[in-house]
């Protein structure tokens, strides 16, 4: 028995010794749900690898905590004003993508134009083995993204492209193939180096697995940001550290570590231990879970709620003859109580939105149809549109058939679940019949929405940056069919040409104060039609010690490692 | 006994060809391949794309094709990338095999090292205090959630005590055994504690029914000590039994294994094959659902091997 004491004691203090956290205030470990599936910049598109990518690389262009258009690997963002943008005839016998349609009370001669823009690389930027970021990388992504077989995700970007012309060794002209306001922003366009990836790229349909970024990712010359990447266990970890060649503000934090864990609640027991520093808000808690860790550990970390571009919404299939009536969706809108929604389930944290414009963005406006909770409003409209209160509490119209439809959302999320039931319940107050039927997220998005499959309403978010046309939600040319591949998002099948016409406007227009206005008119279709049914904004939670400061939230879809460099450990 | 063995690895190479075409089958049935969900993802992918994308990865093309094409692959051992990794599947299910292997490994071992003496015991003395402790024991963990137990073990060793890492395999950086150790002891715990239950009331059930016979009750009569009786003649004979659930009830280890990497973010084979078949990765769920068949099978030859060497009566020709 005394033995058995001994090497039990004898195994406790071991792991006392190897258990006790090291206090390495140098390092940031980030705790995140999800992995990247490959760390390559442009093939398949990830918040997770975003995230990563945030810290390892730069593009020449992003949109920053303001909102605003700026340059990170470019030295100046080149506009008409100081004369790096130029509006140029397109080259005889261009044609653009088959169904591209312009705006019918623009210019005509528009649209045979299109816009040279030019940019200057940073005069320091160099790649994590010292050499340099050069229009030959710029050339080399352009050829790789514009080969079909590459595998590369986005290829409208390129595909918009008609040439590029290099001017010196670090100032290259990209001549694109319209007029457009958002001319000067190449956000997506992630150079690649082409001195690593030539080799790979020998063969372009195997590129896509030749690729470093998925053979040797540690290799430093894949990286030109403020970290990179040392070392990755697939599925767990991505070690990172600091970019002794990173040309800007040196960061503080000499190495960040990434680390998954998918369980949300180990995901909080991990930043409890102390196994994990800081919750990423773009991809970490729910913001209810946010919430409830914040109730109970306000003293040890600090919460910043960011209300982000995830507009959550409900689309109705517009086919379904009740659902394309307008006034049963104003009605299905009337009944619901959105703020109280919003405050009982997330402390108020996810505003309600009125359009699929954020009231953060620069070109929204107060000043269209409001929805406030108004059951008697809601009863008008549908005794309006001939569904009658029967005997047994529904609605039903002339031929006694009920007003009833399914809502489909993601099963297994557990907060849009309990959202459907609210909004159950609340058109069950008006005599409205909901039946839920919920699909796994890859059998929902990729079959039943992407296919149009559905037949009631669907409760999901569309992700987006600022200034964002929802031309592909909403455009009559983007209803998903058997024909055109399914491609597309208007899974509403809604369909209005003056929308359609104002949003191949607003594309054209390079006046900001005569965009605004038309910015304006297309939110005031949006909240009287209602293509879809706007909820909320979601707003994202970042649980950080109270020791970590500098991290700016975007709110949009580019994130807050773009700016990692400003991070700093303040003890 | 060669011939037995080879003939059942025969039968095994004939099921597996049978699985990969069910599960190439099942997989392809299932709504959404990848590129719809890219499209769901990517407002700008137009038709074009989609179909460029398609031809890539070869999902324009029936799957009945795609199955011949991937098992004309395989055979030669190319068993392709994993879409998910962006890497050969090989290279991606190697450790995390290692790593599932390791943690159900010494979760058995240390399950049969406390359910074997425990049951016996609970056996040998019915109704008593031990055996109700025993049982009671047994019923409580086989009851408790997994999910649930691994939470509380992270509260107390890791948010409370801080004396175990909360997740992962190993520490940034190092490299020993006793990190990997450390590493292991929560995942190992819990799936013992879930698993010893059923065990122990499986050792407890077999050798109650084995302390009947008459050749127990001959042995004891003969002056045999009850050390002996209960481990050289009883427990012997109840094990047949015992090795049959055990060999069973691997798949269930297995399935239990997949909550266990889930929340100690353990890199194992089941969260591997649970996010291959989520995520529509085909070559990975492929293979990593035949291995687990293998090693399904595989557990059951050992088990029937281990018939032979339990009782010399049952010979294999």
């Amino acid at each position: 028995m005394r033995t058995l004491l001994r090497v039990l004691i004898g195994l406790a203090t071991v792991l006392l010794w190897a258990g006790t956290p090291a206090v390495a205030r140098d390092q940031l470990i980030i705790g995140a749900t999800q992995f990247p599936s490959t760390l390559h910049p442009s093939i398949d598109s990830m918040l997770a690898k975003s995230y990563v990518l945030g810290l390892t690389q730069r593009p020449f262009t992003t949109y920053d905590q303001n909102w605003e258009l700026v340059c990170l690997l470019c030295t100046e963002l080149p506009t008409i004003e100081n004369g790096k943008a130029k509006i140029e005839d397109l080259p005889p016998g261009f044609k653009r993508d088959p169904g591209t349609t312009f705006c019918k009370s623009a210019d005509p001669v528009l649209a045979a134009k299109g816009m040279a823009v030019t940019y200057t690389i940073q005069p320091n930027a160099t790649w994590g083995d010292g050499t340099p970021v050069t229009t030959d990388d710029v050339m080399f992504t352009y050829e790789v993204g514009k080969n079909e077989k590459s595998g590369f995700s986005n290829s409208e970007l390129y595909r918009r492209i008609v040439k590029i012309d290099v001017l010196d060794k670090k100032t290259f002209t990209i001549h694109g193939d319209r007029v457009d306001f958002g001319y000067n922003g190449i956000n997506d366009f992630q150079l690649i180096p082409a001195h690593l990836e030539r080799a790979a790229f020998a063969d372009p349909a195997e590129y896509h697995n030749r690729t470093l970024y998925n053979t040797d990712p540690t290799n430093p010359g894949l990286w030109f940001g403020p970290y990179r990447i040392a070392s990755i266990e697939p599925g767990t970890q991505i070690v990172l550290e600091a970019n002794p060649t990173w040309w800007g503000e040196k960061p503080q934090i000499k190495r960040i570590v990434v680390k998954t864990v998918e369980n949300t609640s180990a995901l909080e027991a991990n930043l409890l231990s102390g196994a994990i520093d800081y919750i990423a808000g773009e991809n970490g808690l729910s913001i209810d879970e946010a919430i409830a860790f914040e109730q109970r550990h306000r003293d040890a970390y600090d919460v910043l709620y960011k209300p982000v571009l995830f507009f959550e919404h409900l689309t109705p299939n517009h086919d379904d003859p009740a659902l394309g009536d307008k006034r049963v969706r104003q009605a299905l809108l009337y009944a619901l109580d959105r703020e109280a929604l919003s405050q009982q389930l997330f402390g108020g944290r996810q505003p309600v939105a009125d359009t699929t414009v954020s009231p953060l963005d620069w070109i929204h406006t107060d000043d269209v149809r409001k929805y406030g909770h108004d059951p008697a409003q809601a009863a008008a409209l549908l005794d309006a549109a001939g569904w009658k209160l029967g005997s047994d509490g529904l609605r039903h119209d002339t031929a006694g058939k009920p007003l009833t439809f399914e809502l489909m959302t993601t099963a297994g999320d557990r907060t849009r679940e309990l959202v459907e039931q609210v909004l159950q319940s609340q058109w069950k107050a008006i005599g409205v019949d909901v039946r839920i039927k919920n699909e796994p997220a890859r059998v929902l998005f990729g079959e039943t929405i992407s296919k149009r499959k559905f037949t009631g309403l669907t409760l999901f978010a569309w992700l987006s940056s600022p200034e964002n046309v929802p031309h592909t939600t909403l455009h009559s040319t983007m209803v998903p069919t058997e024909a055109n591949g399914w491609a597309g998002q208007n899974y509403a099948d809604y369909r209005n040409p003056e929308l359609d016409d104002l949003m191949d406007c607003i594309e054209i227009e390079l006046d900001r104060g005569k965009r605004e206005q038309l910015w304006h008119r297309l939110q005031a279709i949006y909240a009287e039609d209602l293509p879809d049914l706007p909820l909320y904004f979601r707003a994202q939670a970042f649980i950080m010690p109270k020791w970590l400061k500098g991290v700016r939230p975007t709110g949009h879809q580019y994130l807050s490692t773009l700016w990692a460099e400003q991070w700093r450990i303040e003890e | 006994m060669t011939r037995f063995i080879l003939q059942r690895l025969g039968e095994t190479l004939v099921v597996l060809l049978v699985m990969s075409f069910v599960i190439y089958g099942l997989i392809g049935l299932m709504p959404g391949d990848p590129i719809d969900l890219m499209l769901t993802a990517d407002p700008k992918l137009t038709a074009a794309d989609v179909a460029r994308l398609k031809a890539l990865q070869g999902l324009d093309q029936p799957l009945i094709h795609r199955y011949l094409a991937w098992l004309a692959a395989a055979i030669q051992g190319d068993f392709g990338y994993s879409r998910l990794q962006s890497l050969p599947v090989w290279q991606v299910l190697t450790p995390r095999l290692w790593n599932t292997v390791l943690l159900m490994g010494i979760s058995l071992v240390i399950a049969l090292a406390i359910a074997i003496p425990a049951g016996v015991h609970a056996a040998a003395r019915p109704g008593s205090l031990a055996d109700n402790i025993i049982n009671l024991s047994a019923f409580a963990g086989m009851s408790v959630p997994l999910f649930w137990l691994a939470i509380l073990l992270i509260m107390l060793f890791s948010v409370h005590l801080r004396i175990l890492p909360a997740s992962g395999t190993a520490t940034v950086g190092v490299h020993s055994l006793a990190d990997r150790a450390l590493y292991l002891i929560m995942p190992v715990l819990s799936l013992t504690l879930v698993t010893v239950g059923s065990q122990l009331r499986y050792v407890r059930s077999a050798m109650t029914e084995v302390l009947r016979q008459d050749f127990i009750r001959t042995a004891a009569a003969k002056g045999v000590s009850r050390r002996r009786l209960l481990y050289g003649h009883a427990l012997r004979n109840a094990m047949i039994p015992f090795v049959t659930v055990l060999a069973l009830d691997f798949g269930t280890l297995f399935s239990g294994a997949l909550i266990v990497e889930q929340i100690f973010a353990y890199l194992g084979m089941g969260k591997t094959i649970f996010d291959a078949i989520m995520g529509n990765d085909f070559n990975l769920a492929m293979v990593g659902l035949l291995l687990s068949t293998a090693v399904v099978l595989l557990s059951n030859l050992v088990a029937d091997l281990a018939y032979a060497w339990l009782d010399p009566r049952i010979t294999y020709r």
